[in-house]
Formats: C-alpha cells, structure tokens, sequence
C-alpha cells in the first residue's frame, strides 16, 4: 500500500469535503431561493469530488471505506486547508472566500489533469468542470458585491480583510507535497502563485476592492492545526456514525 | 432602500442539439448573466439542456386571446395548404 | 356572458391561460392555493434541511441535499406560475411573513432523528405525490404544467425516504426502534395533509366547479392510505392504528379517526415549530436584503 498517495488522495478529498459541508449549511438560509439553487449546486459537486478522492483512496487502502474516512478520523486528522473551514459568517464573506479558493482549485485541477496517476488526473478533468462554474459564480458576485452599493462594498471588503491571511497556505509545499511532486503526481502550487494573483487582481480590480497591507498570515491545516469552529464542525458531521458504529445507513 | 422586486425572465430551454428551444418557467435575476446561471442550475439538474435563452418577460410580445379568432381562425378552412387534400393517381410515388 | 363562456371551457377541459378573462374569485382561490403550495415547498426546505450537515453516509448527504434543493425548484415553479397571475413575488413572501398566507402544517412537526428524514420522504412527498399527480390535470395551464415538472422530480424523493426506513427496519435494535418512532410522530398528521373532510372544507364547492380540484380530499386521503399500508408491512413496521383494517367490501382500508383538535391547533398557528419556521424564514430573508440590493445597484449601474 502506498501510504503517501493515499494520505496525498485523502487531503484532496479532505478540502472538498469540509468547503462541502460548509456550502451545505446555506440549504434556507439563502439570500434568494434561486441563490439558495446554485449554492446546493455548489455544494453537491464538492461532495461528489470528495466522494471521488475518498473512493479512490478506499482502493489504495483496501481497510476503510470513504464513509470511514470522512466520518471516523479525529478533526486533528484532517488536512484541508484552513481557508475551506472558515465559517460561513455572511454571503459576501463566503463569496470572497470561494473566489480565493475557487481560483486556486482551477489552477490546482489544471496541473492534477497532467498527474502520472490516472485515478488522480481522471478525477481532475471531470472536477475542472464544476470549478470552472464554481469560478464563474463567485467571481460574478464579488463583483456585483463589491460594485453594488455602499454597504455591500463595506461588507465584501471586510470579508477580504479577514480572509486574505488563509490564502499564503495554499502555495505551501510540505514533505508530503515535495515527495508527490518530485514522482510525478503531485501538483507544485507555488509554482502558479503569481498566475493566481493575476487573476485575483484582475477581479478585485472590477470588483472595487483592495488587498489589506501587512498581514501576518495563518496556516496549519496540513498539520491537522485547525481553526475553533472545526472541532464542531467535524463532530457535528460525524456524530450519528459515531454513535452507532455498527449500523449501516 | 432600493425596491425589493427584481426582473422576471422567461427560460427557454434547447434540450438536445437539433430540437427547437421549449419554454419551461420563469425565475427572478437583476441581470442578464445572473439570469443565464440561475435558469441553469433551476432547470437543468437532470441533464435537460444543451442550450438556454433567457428573455426579460417584459419583452415578449403576446398575441391577445380576444384577437385569437382573427388571428388564427382564417387558417381554419385552408385545406388546399395541406399535402392531404391533394388526390394523387394510384401508384404514383415520390409525390 | 364571458362567466358563461369560461364556464364552458372549463367543462370542455380547455387550460384557462394567463391572459384569458377568469371571474375574479377563480383567481384569489388560485393566487392563495397555489401561493401556500409554493410557500410548503420552501418551509419543507427546513426540518429535512436542517440534517444535510448530519447524514450519516457521503451518499445519504448528497441525495438528501438533492432532495432539499429540488423542493426550492418546486417552490420556484409554483411562485412563476402563481406570478402570472398578477402578484409579484414580493407580495407573496410579505403574506407568508404577516400569516396571511399558510403552509402545510405537516412542517411545523420538528425532525427529531434521521429517521425522521426517512419519514417525510416516505409518508409526506407519498401524500403530496398523491395530491400532485391529481393536480396534473388541474384546469389553470401555468400550474397544471408546473405540477407535471414536479410530479417527473417527486418520486425520487418518495424512493429516497422510503430506502431510509428499509434500510434502519432491517439494521440494528436502535435503528428499527427510531424508525418505528418516527413512523409513530408522523403517520396522523401525513393523513392530515389531506386536510378536513370536503363536508368541512369552505373552499371546496368552487374548487371542484373549476376544475382546481379534482379529486375530493377524503378520495385522496384513501388512496394514499391504501398504497401506503402495505409499503409499511413489507418493512416490517407497524402503522399507529389500532383501527386500520382492510374491508374487502369497500376495497378499501378502513382507518381510525384523526384528532380534528389536533388539526386545527396547528394549522391556526399553534403546532411545535410554527414559530421557529417563519422566524427562520424571516431571518433569511432581512439578511439577504443587502445582497439583493447590490445586485440591482450593479444591474442599474451597467444598464446605464
């Protein structure tokens, strides 16, 4: 069993779940019922990429099942990214913090297409897809966010300043990513960082909003260090599983 | 505050390539783009769509159902515009 | 004469269409019948809704997520049928906001496990397909189509709370206990869904003159009934009826008679969670007031 491609799979699926799991929390509580649509659409693909990584790491594993993946292991266990379990908070703060990360799993999937690992490049060019429409929806809001009225650019552009310190750890190799990268499977992120920019400029730009200066950034996730609100999150996610191990749903 | 109601648009959705676009519903957007996604994720879930079109209800142009007699009633008794009224000599094809 | 008219129509089973002249209390009963549909679907988001973060598998979130988000489209459909007919959405929503307009009480019950999940799928979408799939050939075109696009995504949905129930009847002690409870919380008021005999209902007179209606609600109370006895006993759950019984005379099951107190307490305002419901409601709706103002800011700035 290679234990580094299936702790690589599982912290890719790992990001989908938990940025899932938030999007779903949006089901009635959206700003419109068509809103309300979209972001179920959202959600659904993320889960269905999570159920993707967690199938493929359940054939690498050949033990647990993707269930037991995303619903038995501890919250210091995860390795998603900080930026994909910050609470949702309000619609512009979720916007920004789709854009970002949107924008990144674009840049992220296009590399993954090229992986030496089929299962891992398949699930690239079917994911591509849905985040290239995941793209298009969050990059349209912030704009309509962020040059719509006074109080709306206020909203978006707080919502930037406090998320802007999650995003540094999206271009952080560790050993795990140096090792996948250097056999061929693995996708070096710090390697399009300033192709990430671009784009992100390019929408804050018409969106009306700025970059905060001097921000000490924050990361840890792949580290299973995570941020208070996760702790509730996982438990919440995982307690009737938890409670009743031997039953089968 | 700005008034609360936004546009209605009317969906038109093309099924498969080939097929004429069918009007499924409307649904509430402030422009057009928004438009455009919301009738793709309100009426394309289950793989029914190749191509939308979106108009704004406001601009459709709608016959009156009190004209409909004027209107469509004269189409009634000309037969001579269907293929069926036409004898045609046993035995004769292609025609 | 155009009473008359559209009379005739009517009884010749022609659609009456938005821009056709209709007597004006056909188009109140429609406004309020098909708004309280619309207005079920969106409320019903919510105590199933509240257990998408809760699933208890990777596949059981997605589809109950699917579920959720096919009950907005619904609630979408039956608001553009309801808005062809002079009021806009809005207007609507102020009415389900001041309890002018009303939902199915069936969702001011609470979800208190996942069986309960499974039982709202089972028994409530079982009794609104029955509603629904008579609806079809309602006589107001907008809506009849609407509830053909509804009943095509309905009974996915009935699958998918029926596959909970068998798979908790057939699983643990604790499993086919909660789903025994939940068929025991949910079984009277699903019946209730059907709401009070026709000698008791106010508006059903018109509605069946109309066409609006086409099936009276004690026929479609015991056709779900009667479709809905044995699903329960092939799972090997017990229906909470200590009258139910096939008469072979009838063809039909005989059934206990439901707590008409209980009926009007809740759909006055009374039942657990009407409260919690609009409160809910509202509390999107205020929050998102912001963003709906944006996007007509941006949409006026770029037309200009």
């Amino acid at each position: 069993m290679d234990k580094n491609l299936l702790n690589y799979t599982i912290r890719l699926g790992d990001n989908c779940l938990v940025l899932g799991q938030r999007m779903s929390m949006w089901c009635s509580n959206g700003p419109t019922l068509e809103e309300d649509i979209a972001l179920a659409n959202i959600s659904l693909d993320l889960f269905g990429q999570a159920t993707a990584f967690y199938s493929f790491a359940e054939e690498i594993d050949n033990k647990n099942t993707a269930d037991d993946i995303a619903f038995k292991r501890d919250a210091n266990k995860f390795s998603n990214y900080l930026i994909v379990e910050l609470e949702n908070t309000n619609f512009g703060f979720t916007i920004v913090r789709n854009f970002f990360f949107d924008c990144f799993q674009f840049l992220f999937y296009e590399r993954l297409k090229k992986s030496d690992c089929k299962n891992l490049s398949d699930i690239a060019y079917k994911s591509i897809k849905e985040v290239k429409y995941h793209l298009r929806h969050s990059t349209n809001w912030l704009i309509r966010l962020g040059d719509g009225t006074d109080q709306s650019n206020r909203k978006v552009q707080n919502a930037l300043n406090e998320i802007w310190k999650y995003t540094d750890e999206l271009f952080e190799l560790d050993d795990l990513d140096q090792l996948m990268i250097s056999n061929g499977v693995g996708v070096d992120s710090s390697e399009f960082k300033s192709e990430w920019k671009n784009l992100v400029d390019k929408a804050l730009v018409e969106a009306k909003l700025k970059i905060p200066q001097n921000t000490k950034m924050i990361s840890g996730g792949k580290q299973g260090k995570h941020t208070n609100s996760f702790t509730e999150l996982i438990s919440e996610m995982q307690h009737i599983p938890r409670k009743y191990p031997d039953a089968k749903w | 505050m700005l008034e609360e109601n936004s546009e209605v648009w009317e969906v038109f959705i093309q099924s498969k390539n080939g097929l004429a676009h069918k009007h499924v519903g409307n649904l509430h957007a402030s422009d057009k783009k928004m438009a455009l996604e919301n009738a793709r994720d309100l009426y394309t879930r289950r793989n029914e769509g190749s191509c939308i079109w979106v108009v704004k209800s406001t601009d459709i142009v709608s016959s009156e159902s009190e004209d409909s007699e004027a209107f469509f009633d004269p189409s009634n008794d000309k037969m001579y515009r269907h293929p069926t009224f036409y004898k045609m000599p046993d035995g004769a094809k292609h025609i | 004469m155009s009473e008359i008219i559209f009379q005739e129509r009517i009884e010749a089973e022609k659609k009456i269409e938005p821009k056709d002249w209709m007597p004006e209390k056909y188009r109140k009963h429609l406004i309020r019948q098909i708004s309280q549909h619309a207005h079920s679907e969106i409320i019903g988001m919510q105590p199933e809704g509240e257990w998408i973060t809760r699933a208890p598998s990777l596949r059981s979130k997605m589809i109950l997520l699917a579920k959720v988000q096919d009950e907005a489209g619904h609630g979408l459909y039956l608001y553009s049928a309801c808005e062809t007919l002079g009021i806009s959405r809005e207007e609507l929503v102020n009415q389900l906001h001041n309890q002018e307009a009303k939902y199915s009480s069936i969702f001011n019950y609470p979800t208190l496990s996942w069986a309960d999940v499974g039982a709202i799928g089972w028994l409530v979408d079982g009794a609104a397909i029955v509603n629904q799939v008579s609806l079809q050939r309602t006589s107001y075109g907008p809506y009849s189509r609407g509830m053909v696009k509804i009943c095509k995504e309905e009974s996915f949905h009935q699958r998918q709370g029926y596959e909970i129930m068998t798979e908790m009847a057939k699983g643990t002690k604790e499993q086919k206990e909660m789903a025994q409870d939940a068929l025991n919380r949910f079984w009277w008021p699903s019946i209730m869904m059907f709401g009070p005999h026709d000698s008791d209902s106010p508006n059903s007179g018109n509605a069946m003159k109309w066409k609006i209606k086409r099936q009276t609600n004690d026929e479609l109370r015991q056709s779900f009934i009667d479709k809905t006895v044995p699903q329960a006993e092939i799972i090997g759950l017990k229906i909470p009826d200590p009258d139910l019984k096939w008469n072979e005379e009838r063809g039909h099951y005989d059934f206990g008679e439901i707590d008409w107190n209980e009926f009007w307490k809740v759909v006055n305002g009374n039942g657990p969670c009407n409260e919690q419901r609009l409160k809910h409601h509202k509390k999107a709706h205020d929050e998102g007031r912001w963003v709906r103002d944006a996007a007509k800011a941006y949409a006026k700035k770029i037309s200009n």
